[in-house]
């Protein structure tokens, strides 16, 4: 048996130029769903092909890679996507939002705001913003190619009158460029202002569903909303119980078997950073 | 930081080295050679190629080793390594007719050029547990026929000679085979993708909806026309040489289903065929994907699609099991950040209702 050795950041060059004209067109096309012939990942699919297969196409031997998880970059999987580019590329990495050229992300956006020249490569389980009105995907690339997005209000507009609110808190969509919709992959909707005229290029990788969609630099963003029920982002009334940041999101740990429990900044590179300063 | 996954690094070193330690099980037994598996475990190296799609018996016994004998876990691995093999070429296609038959059986003749041949199926066994295999009892030498020597005419072209049955058809000269591991999948799709998307499918899954069609959801009215196992040789055409070189050849299971068929304002009434091939020995694997080919096949002939097995998009978007176990199995990684923001959606919105229903109950009250 040959086992042969891995290319540079794993996948063959043929592959990552197939992937990398995929990504120019998708940012070409903002918010469009660019079909890619997905490869299989030494992961699973479902635990970030897509943006593992993005990154491998963009990173090059002097870019510094941060990765992220629900906002930690301690978090397992994210750990695991760190140490397989350290493997197979060999590339630096970091925790510091501001010193990484790529960050890949699953659920998060930094709360550091990015500057030009970074790249956010968001994990995306479910690229079609569409699919839990419309299964079929004959239909949904219809409905985008006729830009027929009614179906979509009529459900925002449902959840307002069977909950006063608009019940969707993560994965919320949003109009890119005045054209597509698309699913901002499930972050929460917290973070969906960030990605309005962001300076940094903004790619997503849908590896099961073999999709590829792209946000670049200084593009509109606008959450769908109403005039009469504008789009809000979650509120947190405490703020970070170890950095005391306010603003940012937070995550709830639970204590104690009595209900005890604090709220943290889910952005660990922010809270430390935030800490250093006091 | 207070994240209880906090130190992911070591946890995860310490986690694999107890999978490889669980894996080894005890020193005391003998560790499992890879021609053990190959050998003794033949019929689940097979599957693991089949559903890898690769041919290779020694790495597929790996992957069943690595994989503690997990089935989908193996295949994955396989998948995961295939995937990063350069692309020589595409061989010509197959001649099955010229397959050295092992096993040959037809359920629509009784007798038929190149005759019946049982092979070493397990058909016709009684399932009694045999206490006799859990020690390393001899084994008689089987029963050698001479070989035929001659092709064995497929059972479609018996048929085919009255029209009776639809055609093989011809592809056109210039035709390039698709390849759903080189392009995205489309909507619909081609035969030849979708068969092969059949081919790598699951075999659980492909079986639970051929069973469906069976049973009323999309139902085919099939005939075995006949299975067939046995070694086929395959050839590569090469640019710079003039004739076809062969690869060597490789071990398949091909299924013929014959289904009934009305007749439509298109079609005359004819005996319609649905297909399936795959790597190895697996008459259950390639008897449901000819079922679930001919299923598939609904529109082209016409027919309602009114049944799951029927619909192109549901049966193939949901067929790999590589995606399937993927997917279902990435809930365990962390969600809090979403759980967070519908925690505090349903708690607002609890708040809300509580609220309207003090109003509501004041209201009364005057």
């Amino acid at each position: 048996m040959n086992i042969a050795s891995y290319n540079f950041a794993y996948l063959d060059e043929q592959t990552k130029r197939m992937i990398r004209r995929a990504i120019l067109k998708a940012i070409a096309i903002p918010g469009y769903q660019v079909p890619f012939a997905s490869r299989e990942m030494p992961m699973p699919y479902g635990w970030g092909t897509g943006g593992v297969q993005v990154t491998a196409a963009i990173i090059g031997p002097n870019d510094v890679l941060k990765v992220i998880d629900q906002g930690a970059d301690d978090t397992t999987n994210a750990v695991s996507i760190r140490a397989f580019f350290q493997k197979v590329a060999n590339v630096a990495v970091t925790t510091k939002t501001g010193d990484a050229s790529i960050i890949q992300t699953r659920h998060r956006i930094p709360e550091k705001p990015l500057g030009q020249g970074q790249v956010l490569v968001y994990q995306v389980p479910i690229p079609e913003p569409l699919r839990f009105l419309e299964p079929r995907e004959t239909e949904t690339r219809k409905m985008h190619a006729l830009e027929e997005y009614g179906l979509m209000h009529v459900k925002l507009y449902e959840d307002i009158a069977r909950h006063g609110r608009i019940a969707t808190s993560y994965a919320y969509p949003v109009k890119v460029e005045g054209r597509y919709v698309m699913d901002p992959s499930p972050t929460p909707k917290f973070d969906n202002p960030k990605m309005h005229m962001s300076p940094a290029l903004q790619l997503f990788g849908a590896g099961r569903e073999k999709r590829i969609y792209a946000v670049p630099p200084f593009t509109d963003v606008v959450s769908l909303d109403f005039e009469d029920h504008p789009f809000e982002i979650q509120t947190f009334t405490e703020p970070c119980a170890l950095c005391g940041s306010t603003g940012v999101y937070l995550d709830e740990v639970i204590l104690d078997d009595r209900g005890g429990r604090m709220f943290v900044c889910s952005d660990t590179d922010h809270c430390e950073e935030c800490r250093d300063e006091h | 930081m207070y994240v209880a996954v906090k130190g992911g690094e070591a946890a995860i070193s310490n986690a694999h080295r107890l999978l490889a330690d669980r894996r080894r099980g005890d020193r005391s037994v003998p560790a499992i050679g890879l021609d053990q598996i190959v050998e003794q475990l033949a019929l689940g190296v097979d599957r693991v190629m089949s559903e890898g799609s690769l041919y290779d018996r020694d790495l597929a016994a790996l992957a069943v080793k690595q994989a503690r004998g997990d089935m989908i876990e193996a295949i994955f691995l396989l998948r995961a390594y295939r995937t990063t093999l350069p692309r020589f070429g595409y061989t010509k296609p197959i001649d099955t007719e010229a397959m050295l038959v092992e096993r040959r059986v037809s359920a629509t003749y009784k007798d038929l050029p190149g005759g019946q041949l049982l092979g070493p199926t397990f058909d016709y066994t009684h399932r009694l547990l045999d206490p006799q295999l859990a020690e390393d009892a001899p084994v008689d030498e089987p029963e050698r026929r001479e070989e035929p020597g001659e092709k064995i005419m497929r059972v479609s072209e018996i048929l085919a000679g009255e029209g009776l049955i639809e055609a093989d058809g011809v592809l056109p000269d210039d035709h390039r085979p698709g390849d759903i591991t080189r392009e995205p999948l489309e909507f619909p799709m081609a035969r030849d993708t979708r068969l092969q998307a059949l081919a790598r499918g699951d075999e659980g899954f492909l079986l639970a909806l051929a069973y469906s069609t069976q049973r009323g959801y999309g139902r085919s009215h099939p005939f075995v026309g006949e299975v067939r196992i046995g070694e086929v040789e395959l050839e590569l055409e090469v640019p710079e040489l003039d004739f076809a070189v062969p690869l060597g050849s490789i071990r398949l299971t091909e299924c013929q289903m014959v289904n009934q068929f009305k007749g439509s304002s298109k079609v005359p009434p004819q005996f319609t065929r649905g297909y399936g091939l795959v790597f190895g020995q697996s008459e259950r694997k390639a008897m449901a994907m000819a079922l679930c080919d001919r299923s598939l096949r609904a529109e082209e002939f016409g027919e309602d699609r009114l049944a799951p097995a029927q619909d192109e998009e549901f049966v193939i978007s949901h067929s790999d099991n590589v995606q399937a176990t993927g997917f279902v199995e990435h809930l365990k990684l962390p969600h809090y950040v979403d759980f967070q923001a519908e925690l505090d959606l349903v708690r607002r919105m609890r708040a809300e209702q509580a609220e309207a229903g003090e109003e509501e109950g004041k209201e009364a009250a005057e």
